[in-house]
């Protein structure tokens, strides 16, 4: 018994096992499998390999995007402009291919390079100008949505199109470029796994060891819990933001690119949802496994749980227009659980 | 008694939790007169402040204005008897937005009795009788943040005039001025004395206790530890009763140290101060000690590289040693614990474990890949060396005490092998039996580095250093071999009277 006594701390220390602490730590997790749970006993079909890669489809572009805006969040920061960066990166590969004529490697390396250049601005407007994180990508996102219209003067872009010139522009999509969009790998069964889930399952991958298991991934959560001190570490406090908010417009690009890919043109009024789902999704992710931060498995997670949600509701025959509801009321609780039931609520 | 006091503190108690802040404070203010209250941090001065001001309930004791019984629950309640404070940082008497009159004018705008309707002229013509009356004579129209810090000062204090007070209470209201501003505050002081208003005056300030003070009180761990009045008042006296004389312990072995380690010539940190030397030896504690607001902790932040000095050389190891970041410094090897740990040390949302590697990640991380395992391994050593209280090194910084804390940010910097450690403050907030701990451990381990802490409290510099500078007006005033000190020689550097005594 003694020897017992005497270990040394080695063993995880853990809240004690009350049913809050449980609550907290695995209530969502408990909550996403009893819904998939319920859904497949209720409907025909949820249960198959295909609407499963169907629910990963409808979340991958929105994860994507969110997983860039955890970079962000874990920074103490914020993007709201991800959804203009990716629509702007959308239109931009499409203008490229079908009016300039690019192949898709070019189209692809443009929209990346808007990504860069956009989170550049977004982090010297927050570090350097002082503007409030909010403010200044609020009005990026105001910037976008309008730059983006101007070469075409507010049309959307397709093959035949006719340009303010007076001009048609000739140029396609080249067919590497929508097989982004639309190729399937085999995964089991012939033609399962659509290129974009396999880029979400890889970013998602990628930008969680980045933030949990390298040493700038734990600065950036330094420098988002107290910023003086992580500077009095010798942190670049700067230089880490400003990285935060490139990741997250490199990250929403890469949506743009797949968005443009999956819809063959550059269509102007596509994407209007994509920042609201995907801050949606990241907020989520403060609730699963009890983090109470961003962090990138609950980002992942958040975005599921609202794939899940929506995919079984349309297929019980709930209205498409119930859906905004049901994910607003997703976040509200998620909300509660991260800021009213754990440690976060208590400071 | 020749005069009554306008307002009597009697046997006043307050603590929190097991902490006793206040342990009986007798305080007397006379009308006309201005009384200074001395004492370091932690002494209770904000507590004592805040219970007048009716901030804090008290535990026990009375208080008593102009013979009634004075009970406040409420701040308002405070300003509706006639006792007004004006706290220490400016922006919080002043909005920022409104122009002068509106602000003059402020508290008559809520509360009961206050108008619906915003009468423009009106206010300006009520805030014109209340300037005049102060003798302010700044522009009603401009905005607040238009005016200088002093400017808003005088605001501020206007603004509480404008009710009438009987006693008033400044708190710390020099400490972001400039010398000519403060000459400026000062005059209105003495304005608001004649007037028959009861002045309690908080500071650490020498020069603007010899220019105001008729009485000064000294508070240190609770109680009033001397009270000094008269024509001549003893200034000396006053320093050693809020700093406490208690010479060194004795069983210190004084290190004389080893080969030179850090150098700085001709140091200025600030515009105006006289540049210094300073010589900083291996194996030897160096303390430097003043009051608060001297430069302490902008020579720590030069020496670390978070700020630059204004001319001067430094040398590491004979190299010369010029760090443009945080970062520079600690790769040369110079490592600081920061003052106020929760603001600038711990990061709330890591575990111990990831406080004390925070700074020496890359050398934890092959490839930039973390490697936890390392992490923890090195701060449960640091854990054990330095008895810190948890259960695990994967705690939560907010399960542990102030102490505790502090042991950890002591840990994280002792985690690496350093050239220099400084340590600002390091006992801020931090028990007996903790301070003991830390201090014992600088000293143990002081032989492969130099260490230079800064001090406020004189106590704390004895208990631990071989070697004590004086710290005054942004530059060294004196240099002390921690064995039978001349205290007197001490508090008189401390006190700001070098120069005095240089020229006798």
């Amino acid at each position: 018994m003694t020897e017992t006594l005497a270990t040394t701390p080695t063993a995880r220390p853990r809240a004690p096992l009350n049913l809050r602490n449980v609550l907290i730590r695995y209530g969502f997790v408990t909550l996403l499998l009893g819904l998939i749970i319920f859904f497949s006993a209720m409907t025909r079909g949820f249960a198959s390999p295909q609407s499963a890669v169907f629910v990963l489809q409808s979340v991958s572009i929105t994860g994507i995007l969110a997983l860039g805006v955890t970079a962000t969040l874990v920074v103490g920061g914020f993007d709201l402009s991800i959804g203009s960066v990716a629509t702007t990166a959308m239109m931009a590969s499409s203008y490229v291919m079908v009016v300039m004529g690019g192949d898709a490697v070019t189209a692809t390396l443009a929209c990346l390079a808007i990504g860069v250049v956009v989170g550049l601005i977004n982090g010297v407007l927050i570090v350097y100008m002082r503007v409030p994180d909010l403010l200044a990508t609020l009005g990026m996102m105001f910037l976008l949505v309008g730059l983006q219209r101007i070469p075409t003067e507010g049309r959307s872009i397709a093959t035949g199109m006719s340009m303010p010139d007076g001009s048609v522009a000739n140029g396609t999509f080249s067919p590497e470029f929508l097989a982004l969009g639309r190729h399937r790998f085999d995964f089991f069964l012939p033609s399962l796994l659509p290129v974009s889930v396999v880029v979400l399952i890889a970013l998602a991958v990628v930008i969680w060891f980045f933030l949990e298991h390298t040493r700038f991934g734990r600065m950036m959560y330094a420098v988002g819990s107290n910023e003086r001190a992580a500077q009095l570490a010798g942190a670049p406090v700067n230089a880490y933001k400003i990285g935060a908010y490139v990741i997250s417009g490199v990250f929403a690009s890469i949506g743009g690119i797949l968005l443009a890919a999956r819809l063959g043109r550059g269509d102007i009024a596509s994407g209007n949802n994509l920042l609201l789902d995907a801050v949606a999704a990241a907020l989520i992710g403060f609730a699963v496994l009890g983090a109470s931060k961003p962090n990138a498995f609950g980002t992942a997670i958040g975005a599921l749980f609202v794939g899940v949600l929506l995919q079984g509701l349309t297929m019980m025959n709930a209205p498409y227009y119930t859906q905004d509801f049901v994910k607003g009321a997703v976040l509200v609780v998620a909300l509660v659980f991260t800021f009213a039931l754990s440690k976060r609520g208590k400071r | 008694m020749v005069e009554e006091a306008m307002f009597r503190v009697e046997g006043l108690r307050k603590s929190f939790g097991t902490i006793q802040v206040l342990d009986g404070v007798d305080l007397d203010l006379r009308a006309g007169s201005v009384t200074v209250l001395m004492g370091a941090n932690g002494a209770g001065k904000s507590t004592l402040v805040r219970i007048v001001s009716g901030v804090y309930s008290r535990d026990a004791g009375t208080m008593t204005l102009a013979g009634r019984n004075y009970d406040p629950t409420t701040p308002a309640e405070a300003m509706r008897a006639g006792v007004v404070t004006v706290h220490q940082n400016i922006n919080d008497g002043v909005v920022a937005d409104l122009d002068v009159a509106t602000n003059l004018m402020l508290d008559r705008l809520s509360g009961k009795g206050a108008r619906w309707f915003f009468n423009r002229r009106r206010v300006y013509s009520e805030a014109r009788e209340v300037a005049d009356r102060m003798g302010l004579a700044f522009d009603l129209r401009a905005n607040i943040n238009e005016l200088t810090l002093a400017e808003r000062q005088m605001v501020a204090i206007a603004r509480a005039m404008s009710r009438e007070p009987q006693v008033l209470i400044l708190d710390e209201p020099t400490s972001s001025l400039s010398s000519a501003e403060a000459d400026r505050l000062f005059a209105l002081v003495n304005r608001l004395k004649t007037r028959g208003v009861a002045i309690l005056y908080i500071s650490h300030r020498m020069s603007d206790i010899r220019r105001l003070s008729d009485k000064i009180v000294a508070l240190r761990d609770g109680h009033i530890s001397g009270v000094f009045e008269g024509p001549e008042l003893d200034y000396e006296g006053a320093v050693n009763a809020m700093l406490g004389r208690r010479v060194g312990r004795g069983d210190l072995a004084v290190s004389e140290g080893g080969d030179t380690v850090f150098t700085t010539k001709n140091l200025q940190i600030a515009p105006g101060a006289k540049p210094f030397a300073l010589n900083l030896r291996r194996g030897e504690v160096v303390a430097i000690t003043g009051l608060v607001g001297v430069g302490k902790t902008v020579l720590a932040e030069i020496l670390f590289g978070a700020r630059k000095p204004i001319s001067g050389e430094m040398r590491l190891n004979g190299r010369p040693y010029a760090p443009r970041s945080t970062h520079q410094a600690i790769g040369a090897g110079v490592f600081l614990v920061a003052k106020d740990r929760s603001d600038s040390g711990i990061v709330p949302d890591f575990n111990i474990y990831e406080n004390v590697s925070l700074p020496f990640l890359r050398r934890f991380s092959p490839y930039s890949v973390s490697n936890r395992k390392a992490e923890r391994l090195r701060a449960r050593q640091q854990i054990s060396e330095l008895g810190i209280v948890c259960r695990t090194e994967r705690d939560d910084m907010s399960t542990l005490s102030g102490g505790n804390q502090q042991k950890v940010m002591v840990a994280r910097w002792m985690s690496q092998k350093a050239e220099l450690l400084i340590l600002d403050e390091p006992f801020q907030g931090v028990d007996i039996a903790a301070r003991r701990d830390i201090g014992n451990k600088l000293r143990v381990s002081a032989g492969e580095r130099a260490t230079l802490v800064f001090l406020t409290e004189i106590d704390e510099a004895f208990e631990i250093a071989d070697r004590i500078l004086v710290m005054s007006e942004h530059t060294i005033v004196g240099e002390h071999r921690n064995s039978n000190v001349d205290v007197t020689q001490l508090l008189a550097e401390i006190a700001g009277q070098h120069k005095v005594t240089n020229l006798d």
